[in-house]
Parts: C-alpha cells; sequence; structure tokens
C-alpha cells in the first residue's frame, strides 16, 4: 500500500509542484525515494519531531502549497494531536496525514506502534476526514482524492507493504463518502475498513458453502460515512458482520449499530474489533490480531449458521 | 560594510502607540478578561513591524510580507494597529467578544488581517517556518514575521521549530521574542531559571540574534537591519508586561483582569502624562 501510495503521489508531484512531502525521520524506501530524488526540496525530513511535522505543513498549507505529512499511524497522530487539532483541523486547511501501520501491523513492536485507537481519535475531530483504503488498488483511488482536494484536512490510514489486491472488475469504482462493493450478495454483508477486509473474504467463502450469498463492502470513507448507504445495506441484508481493526468504540461498529437503532432496522449484527486492551505479545500481523480476538476462526464460531 | 541608518520617527511611534494602549483599555471597559497586560508588552514590536518593516500589511491571502501572532493572547495589540490601518473595521472591534462579532480573545484564521489562529502556545514558530519554507520553494522575497512570547518558549515544539529553522537556513523567517518574563503565573527568571541565558539558546541552535528594549523601537529596528542574513533571525525584545500603566506594570493579575472604571480613568490619565 505504501508503494502504491508514494507511486501515485510522484506522478502526481511530476504535474503540480504545490505537492510536497513532509516525513519524520522514516525512510523514504521504492517509490518515496524516486520522488525525493527528483524534487528534494519538496521532500522535507524534520527528523524525530513530530509537533513540526504538522505545524509546517500547516504553514506551507497557509501559504498555498499542497503538504502530505506522513510517518508511522502512532506517530502521525498521537504525537502532535493537538496540532493537527488546531493547526490543520481548527483551521480548516488541505494537508493531508498519511498514517503508515494502521491497526496492529508493526505486530512485532509493541503497543507504542500500534494504532489501533486512531480511527476513533482521528474521527473525534471536527474538519477531519478519514479514509482507509483495503488494497492497493483502493490506496491509489484514495491517494488520487486527497491530492485533488482542497477542502480541508484528512487522515489517510494505511498499512504497510505486500497487501493482496482485494477488489476485480466486478468490485464497485472508489467513491469518496460512499461504501464500495467489491462483491454483492443477497443474505449476508461484510463490512470493513482497510486491509483486514481480506478476512471479510476468508468468512464469504466458508458462508457460501452454507448457500448465502455476501456482499464484501469497503467503507473507505469512514468520515464522513456513507449514512444513506449504511441504511440501505442494513434493508437489503439478513446478516451484517462489522470487521474493523480499531478499539471496540468511535469507529465504524458503533456507527452502524447506532444507525439500525435510530433508523429501527431489524437485522442481525455481529461486530468483530479489536479490544480495549494493550497487547503485549509479539509476533505476526495475524498473531496479534489472534491475540484480540480478531481470528477468522472467532468469527465463524461467533455467527454460526447464518 | 556600509551602515543603514533606520528611518524611524520616535515621537510617531509613541504617538500611535499611546492611541493604540488607549483604544485597548477602551475596550476593556466591555469585557471582563482582555490579556491587557499581555497587549501592553508587545505595541511597540507589532507597531514596529507593521509600520517599518512588512512590505504589505499582511492581509490574508495577499502576496507580500506576512505577519504571524504566535503569542495569540497578545492579540489586542494587532486588532488595534489592523483598526489603525484600516484592515479591520472599527465597528468590529466595538463588538469584541460578542455573538454579533467576529473577535475573539485569540486570533482566528479567516478574519482581516489575521493569518492563523493561535491561542494554545507553541504552535506558531512552526507554523511560521513552515510558511517561510513555503517561500523559499516559491522562489519569493517574502518574509515571515512572527511575534512569540518567552513564556511559550518552555513548549518543546518551539524548540522542534526552531531546529528546523536553521536546518532550512530560513533567513525570509524574523521572529520577535516578547520577553515580559511572566507566565501567567509569576516571573520565570525567579521560578525557572534554567531558561536562561535565552540568547545563548538560539545561538546554539544556529540562530542570528539580537538583544533590545522592546519598548524601542528605533533599537529594535536598528537590530532588524544590521543583522546577518543566510540564518533566522530572532530579536528577544525586553519588555514590561503591562507598559506604560504603572499600576499594571509587573503585577499577575492584569494578565486577565479589565480595569474598573477608576483604574481606567487613572490608567489613560497616565498614558497621556507620559507623552507630555
Amino acid at each position: 500500500m505504501r508503494n502504491m501510495f508514494a507511486k501515485t503521489f510522484h506522478e502526481a508531484a511530476k504535474l503540480d509542484e504545490r505537492l510536497c512531502m513532509i516525513v519524520a525521520d522514516i525512510s523514504p524506501a521504492g517509490a518515496m525515494n524516486e520522488f525525493r530524488k527528483e524534487f528534494p526540496r519538496r521532500f522535507i525530513n524534520t527528523g524525530v519531531a513530530e509537533q513540526i511535522m504538522i505545524g509546517m505543513a500547516a504553514g506551507m498549507s497557509i501559504q498555498g502549497l499542497k503538504p502530505f505529512a506522513y510517518t508511522i499511524a502512532t506517530f502521525a497522530l498521537y504525537r502532535p494531536f493537538e496540532f493537527i487539532r488546531d493547526d490543520l483541523c481548527y483551521q480548516n486547511l488541505p494537508v493531508t496525514v498519511v498514517g503508515i501501520g494502521g491497526g496492529v501491523t508493526y505486530s512485532t513492536l509493541g503497543s507504542t506502534h500500534h494504532a489501533q485507537e486512531d480511527i476513533a481519535v482521528a474521527c473525534a475531530i471536527p474538519n477531519l476526514r478519514v479514509l482507509a483504503p483495503c488494497d492497493p488498488e483502493e490506496t491509489k483511488s484514495a491517494t488520487q482524492w486527497c491530492i485533488n482536494q482542497e477542502e480541508g484536512p484528512v487522515y489517510l490510514r494505511l498499512g504497510k507493504a505486500g497487501e493482496p489486491m482485494l477488489g476485480n472488475d466486478q468490485s464497485d469504482l472508489f467513491v469518496y463518502g460512499k461504501l464500495r462493493y467489491l462483491s454483492r450478495g443477497r443474505d449476508v454483508a461484510i463490512i470493513g475498513y482497510g486491509p483486514i477486509l481480506k478476512m471479510g473474504f476468508e468468512c464469504a467463502q466458508i458462508i457460501s458453502k452454507q448457500g448465502k450469498t455476501c456482499s464484501i463492502i469497503s467503507a473507505h470513507t469512514i468520515k464522513p460515512l456513507d449514512i444513506d448507504g449504511i441504511v440501505k445495506m442494513l434493508e437489503t441484508h439478513e446478516t451484517i458482520i462489522v470487521i474493523e481493526e480499531m478499539i471496540p468504540r468511535g469507529g465504524l461498529s458503533d456507527s452502524i449499530r447506532i444507525l439500525a437503532y435510530e433508523k429501527d432496522i431489524k437485522c442481525r449484527i455481529e461486530v468483530f474489533t479489536l479490544k480495549d486492551k494493550f497487547t503485549h505479545i509479539y509476533g505476526s500481523h495475524a498473531d496479534i490480531l489472534n491475540s484480540h480476538g480478531l481470528a477468522l476462526r472467532n468469527v465463524i464460531n461467533k455467527i454460526g449458521c447464518v | 560594510m556600509t551602515k543603514k541608518k533606520p528611518n524611524f520617527d520616535q515621537l510617531a511611534a509613541r504617538i500611535r502607540c499611546v492611541s493604540y494602549r488607549k483604544r485597548i483599555l477602551e475596550i476593556s471597559q466591555r469585557v471582563s478578561a482582555l490579556h491587557v497586560a499581555p497587549a501592553f508588552s508587545c505595541i511597540e514590536i507589532v507597531d514596529l513591524i507593521y509600520s517599518s518593516l512588512m512590505k504589505v500589511s499582511g492581509v490574508s491571502k495577499e502576496i507580500g510580507d506576512s505577519f504571524l501572532m504566535s503569542k495569540g493572547h497578545g492579540c489586542m495589540a494587532q486588532y488595534v494597529v489592523l483598526e489603525a490601518l484600516g484592515i479591520l473595521p472599527k465597528e468590529e472591534l466595538d463588538r469584541y467578544c460578542t455573538p454579533e462579532g467576529i473577535l475573539g480573545a485569540h486570533p482566528d484564521r479567516g478574519n482581516p488581517g489575521i493569518i492563523a489562529s493561535t491561542g494554545s502556545l507553541g504552535h506558531g514558530l512552526g507554523l511560521a517556518v513552515g510558511m517561510a519554507y513555503a517561500e523559499k520553494l516559491k522562489k519569493t522575497n517574502c518574509k515571515i514575521f512572527a511575534l512569540l512570547s518567552d513564556g511559550e518558549l518552555q513548549e518543546g515544539s518551539s524548540w522542534e521549530a526552531a531546529m528546523m529553522a536553521a536546518n532550512l537556513k530560513l533567513d525570509n523567517l524574523i521572529i520577535f521574542i516578547d520577553a515580559n518574563d511572566f507566565g501567567g503565573m509569576n516571573r520565570m527568571s525567579e521560578t525557572h531559571c534554567a531558561f536562561y541565558p535565552l540568547r545563548d539558546k538560539f545561538d546554539s541552535f544556529g540562530w542570528i540574534s539580537a538583544e533590545v528594549d522592546g519598548h524601542d523601537g528605533l533599537a529594535m529596528k536598528n537590530e532588524y537591519l544590521k543583522r546577518k542574513r543566510e540564518k533566522p533571525f530572532v530579536i528577544i525584545c525586553n519588555t514590561i508586561k503591562g507598559k506604560g500603566v504603572s499600576f499594571m506594570e509587573n503585577v499577575p493579575i492584569w494578565h486577565y483582569r479589565s480595569p474598573d472604571k477608576n483604574e481606567y480613568l487613572q490608567a489613560v490619565a497616565e498614558l497621556e502624562g507620559g507623552l507630555q
């Protein structure tokens, strides 16, 4: 995902000289290094200093440039939180804050590197739009949208590298602010955002053996959420499965349940999220998800026969 | 090197600054909290920047130099100068801190002449660094002026920004420190002695520095004109919080409080007396 992001950014930067990249001591691997080589003055490394990364991005935006601030999600969002709130969001400046390694991607690095509350934190700030694409192709579309918009700040949550492509020819195109059906079914809707949506496909395979068909939906725009799209999803599927690599509160799961309650829509809603805890376990990404109870077998066990 | 003689009318500046202070006191009679003293400590600095240093009077989105009020709580000093320049309408200052108006006790981006929303301390220098670097990328000669309080230099973010300004060799960044020695509580020189010497800290961070009386416009302008280039420039302006009114000077309560009627009359009399 990060390579697709960097490649997309680099291509756009050739045409728009206002695009700048500000990083905080993160090695510019792959395509990002290509951008750095071609436009050294538009690539700024503030060092291990995230407050100035955001402050500079805001100042450059005030003077008419289009900066992206880029580092590991916890350091992109948590360390300079008040700078994002006051400098970017209060002033409604079109700066994109890119968080790499959303969720528990950095599975061997401990909870200092786990952006497990980032969506809740980001969604709480007025004016901040929140995007979390599920695969490299969606990352490309989301990045292009961030590049082309000038309305205000965005938090763009990405994974790391090597994520599989989840969409296919049958999938909807990416439209900002709209749910994206990666596949359509009649009985069960599996909805989520980010690379963990891969688990949705695995889940759908098992469910299909029971004669049920599944919609798999990427809610890449978490804020503003596609309210009409969520209501329609609730009305047209008997079972909803929400898979979210984020803490249980303040994210997509809450929004869906609240909407179902407000609209008085009777359908079965099962949510699978990270737990409200820090882990002290190190291993693969799947190991950490598993330690939070976010594993395919748990989803299947919980939903049983749909 | 030839010595530049600053063109600066000291008497005219004194008259302007008394009128600015009187206008702030007048507005103070309509609101309970106004940050009178932190505005009074930086009147001469703001006046100098707008009257003598900036090429364009800081109007948002215009091409030209920019001024950023990092010590947002001192914004009355900026408001009254912007009013005198015709950038902020008088009616808006009269509606200060009321639901009918647009001006609050901290600067709000989008208001006439206000380029950034400040109020939370330790933000302005980072913004100014980004603004100055943007002008470098755009290959303009525009300068970014910023006014910081000494208190907000206690924020670590100010030093992240100070380092980055030097790393990027931002010689188009000029900052004034309103060194009135007071935070909201007491004298920093008594409670936070490791803060000093301040000038050495900037020097060691790769800045060009000067230290002057912050109520002496001529001295500040002189330092500005003779500064060396190729590095960001800081003028540490030694000031008196509440300057110009005897009972306000260096008395912490006036960080927030507005004067009552009698205090107001005495303050105006002192300011007018100071001109004679």
